[in-house]
């Protein structure tokens, strides 16, 4: 039990967090691992925020990631990573997409998005910022976010010796499996 | 041709998912649900969507050899399959816990008569709330209607375990409960699946002494139910789904469902388990030899103690509740802080730089012309605002903050007519009685809500916000809606015409993009002291659209974007205030534009309803032709996130 990894992704819905927690799962179970995963949606679906949970190791009996214990933060989103650090662990680390998507009660002028959400993030845990969205676009591909987290994810924690492409293949249309090879490896590049 | 194609690279796809699995499935809790019924050569499904239980259904009718429906509400999903039952087909229903109690009433009297070919019940629990109004413990229901109950702790579970309840329900003459909970439901993991077997369709034979629950029969089937029970508990005892997983002789930990695997993330070798996948009855000599095995026990149970009272009644000594919470979830936190008193450190944030994320009415949301008008009327109106379940529920929160209670399903006209005889009563007479449902609760239990108000009168306002969908649990097709589950032409039930046959005088269907046509109608029924029902009659703008929807809505239907002409905008935020999440106030930079400082922007998920240009007062806001063409035609607006 205590080789469990356990890593959150969080985001805004619509953003693809659930095919990036699809992703790894498959890569995942490809090396071996036991491994749970699970979701959160229902009301989250209307512009709320998303979370899965993956549980991965030996042997692993709860899908649910407890507070305090996450190795892994990946967030599609900078309020959504600080929303999310108390299910971290001390010496976790965050990939945080550096886009703010404001909640309605930000864009109606009621509340405001707090302009250095970052900075109170790396206060807080190990925090590595990436322009996923801009690195996506750059590609030509601006769906891509997810696929280049996923690609830094899988960089710092070590899964390299997985055929990631496999798992993508499995995942999406032939035609999309070259871009979005090239955008998670941009993620790799990237950290 | 492309047909082909398509099918020969899906077919690889699936090829490569199976080679990662090693020929197992990763499957939700629903999923696999779904296919153990399928396995078990189920003929007969029919559900009501709802969270967690909307994939269940979803899934099986995927299978052309089962008859898969949407049933207008539980109660009738209950019922069809206990019909289809008695007809000699294996046949399941499946709900969220919130669905049973319609349900209850058929299930309550079905467990007298039994059943022909197997029928199973699925409640979907939700112990904490994720997307539920309370958190009721429907095991009770098992207890109540003396059934069996099945409790899986994971998506393989889930599959064996609907077989087993099939083949169980047969053998022992009784409708099944399978009680699953969120975490069950929506996590995955990995499955070995099987083919389906097809046990032949049994006979129906006419024997009212056992369908016919006449008293003089029901009173010969209440003796039968007893010694069913003693029967049940025999099985209890010995099945499989029952068992002692021996380790540490100090301590014991009794659990089902979900709460077994959060346990052993806690007590890990530390504990002896008795993992108890059958409940109703428990298996009493399995209890007693556990409790021989084990100094002390702890009873780990989501909600109510409902095994913690049986054992206790035995005269086991339990540490259950209230050690553990009777509400919320036992997730290993929680269990870690009951058992231990301790807790993984965890960091603390500054909660007031945190800004929640509600859900919202997406954009181009058919609700929001209505709720905003309806906002605006009960500003100036006193007015009491019954509302209903579905997506229309937010129409609560900012910036309409139209709606003062919701009771259940189908409630909004029902209970804007009790309070409104109550203002009666209390001479409030200046005040306005407003109920708001959706197409899809109507079809549920709302038109008899709505025959309450026509039959026993006020001047209640009804209205009904026809999106054409099921839009909360994920555009499930409805009987409204023109198609049924497995996306075959059905006849559309015509709400106008439904009102109109029930003997409603005062009836409106209106476009509610139109802001003018809404606050009119608004007007006029506020004026009018007879019931008004008012239909808004616009689709969902996450909808499968098909091609009935194009010809009555028109072709450019969700296919408009909307830009801002800054020379134009004053920056006023009258946009703002129609509480669209495409539109939002720019600063930056924009100081020379206007006195404010600010302009407004539209984003690209604006499919174009026009509400925002209608209360633009400079004409700011207008429709381009250009941006349209560049999406092709397509909005930006994504499916949520779950059906990508």
């Amino acid at each position: 039990m205590d080789d469990t990894k356990n890593i959150l992704l969080v985001g805004v819905g619509g953003q693809g967090t659930l095919l990036a927690s699809k992703l790894l799962t498959y890569g995942l179970m490809q090396a071996g691992y036991d491994v749970k995963m699970s979701e959160i949606h229902g009301m989250s679906q209307r512009g709320g925020d998303v979370s899965a949970h993956i549980r991965y190791g030996k042997k692993v009996h709860s899908s649910v990631i407890e507070k305090g214990s996450g190795d892994l933060l990946i967030s599609f989103e900078q309020m959504e990573a600080y929303r999310w650090v108390p299910f971290m662990r001390e010496d976790g680390t965050v990939i945080v997409n550096n886009q703010a998507i404001h909640p309605v009660a930000v864009l109606s002028g009621k509340a405001n998005y707090h302009e250095d959400i970052i900075g109170e993030l790396s206060k807080k845990i190990n925090t590595k910022v990436l322009d996923a969205r801009k690195e996506a676009e750059d590609l030509g591909n601006p769906r891509g976010t997810n696929m280049v987290l996923v690609g830094a994810a899988v960089k710092l924690l070590n899964l390299l010796n997985i055929d990631w492409k496999k798992a993508i293949a499995a995942n999406v249309k032939p035609q999309f499996v070259e871009p979005n090879m090239k955008t998670f490896e941009r993620g790799l590049s990237l950290v | 041709m492309e047909k082909i194609l398509e099918k020969n690279l899906e077919q690889k796809a699936e090829q490569l998912v199976k080679e990662i699995m090693q020929d197992k499935i990763l499957m939700s809790g629903d999923e696999a649900l779904a296919r153990g019924a399928y396995e078990a050569g189920v003929l007969f499904a029919s559900a009501y969507p709802g969270t967690p239980s909307t994939e269940i259904m979803e899934s099986l009718a995927k299978y052309d050899e089962i008859h898969a429906e949407w049933a207008p509400n539980e109660k009738i999903a209950f019922e069809a399959a206990a019909g289809a039952s008695i007809g000699g087909v294996r046949a399941m229903a499946s709900m969220k816990h919130v669905g049973v109690n319609l349900a209850a009433d058929p299930l309550m009297t079905f467990a007298y008569i039994g059943v022909n070919g197997g029928m199973v019940l699925i409640s979907c629990d939700e112990p904490g709330m994720h997307s539920s109004q309370n958190e009721q413990d429907n095991r009770t229901f098992a207890h109540f209607a003396k059934v069996p109950l099945f409790e899986p702790s994971n998506s393989q579970e889930c599959l064996d375990m609907v077989k087993e309840a099939f083949d169980h329900s047969e053998k022992y003459d009784t409708p099944v409960i399978i009680r699953v909970t969120t975490r069950v439901c929506h996590s995955k993991s990995l499955v070995q699946t099987g083919e389906r077997i097809e046990p032949p369709i049994k006979e129906y034979v006419k024997n009212i002494q056992k369908t016919l629950p006449v008293p003089v029969f029901s009173r010969g089937r209440r003796k039968l139910i007893e010694e069913r029970f003693k029967e049940l508990a025999e099985y209890s005892e010995k099945t499989h789904l029952n068992y002692i997983e021996p380790s540490n002789t100090k301590v014991g930990v009794i659990a089902s469902g979900m709460c077994i695997n959060f346990a052993k993330e806690v007590f890990g070798e530390a504990a002896s388990y008795l993992k108890l996948g059958y409940t109703n009855p428990l298996p009493e000599n399995l209890l007693k030899e556990f409790y021989s095995q084990v100094d002390k026990v702890y009873v780990i149970e989501e909600n109510d103690p409902i095994m913690q009272n049986w054992i206790e009644r035995l005269g086991y000594e339990v540490i259950g509740k209230p050690t553990f919470l009777p509400y919320g979830e036992m997730t290993p936190d929680v269990i870690r802080h009951a058992v231990y008193g301790d807790k993984l450190p965890v960091q603390e944030i500054n909660e007031e730089i945190l800004v929640h994320r509600p859900p919202n009415l997406c954009s181009g949301c058919p609700h929001r012309g209505f709720f905003f008008e309806l906002s605006k009327k009960a500003r100036k109106h006193d007015t009491v605002i019954a509302g209903d379940i579905g997506c229309y529920t937010l129409g609560f929160g900012e910036p309409y903050a139209t709606m003062d209670y919701v009771v259940c399903m189908g409630s909004a006209f029902s209970a804007a007519h009790g309070t409104q005889k109550a203002f009666e009563a209390a001479g409030r007479e200046n005040t306005k009685v407003v109920g708001v449902m959706g197409d899809s609760t109507f079809f549920h239990t709302g038109m008899n809500s709505l025959i309450e108000v026509l039959y026993n009168g006020n001047d209640v306002i009804c209205v009904i916000l026809d999106n054409r969908t099921t839009g909360m649990t994920g555009q499930q097709e409805n009987p409204g809606s023109g198609r049924n589950i497995k996306m075959q032409d059905t006849p559309d039930i015509d709400i106008e015409t439904v009102v109109k046959s029930l003997g409603a005088k005062n009836v409106a269907r209106i476009n509610p993009n139109n802001l003018k046509e809404v606050r009119e109608t608004l007007d006029k029924a506020y004026a009018t002291n007879e019931p008004y029902v008012i239909i808004t009659d616009w689709p969902c703008a996450l909808k499968p659209m098909g091609e009935k929807d194009y010809e009555k809505y028109g072709k450019d239907l969700f296919k408009k974007r909307y830009t801002v002409v800054e020379e134009k905008c004053i920056g006023c935020e009258a946009c703002i205030k129609v509480g669209c999440p495409a539109i939002a106030m720019i600063k930056e930079g924009k100081e020379l534009v206007n006195k404010k400082g600010q302009v407004a922007t539209i984003d690209e998920t604006c499919v174009g309803c026009d509400i925002c240009a209608q209360v633009c007062p400079t004409q700011a806001i207008q429709f381009s032709a250009e941006l349209s063409k560049l999406l092709d035609g397509a909005s930006k607006q994504k499916k949520p996130d779950f059906f990508n």
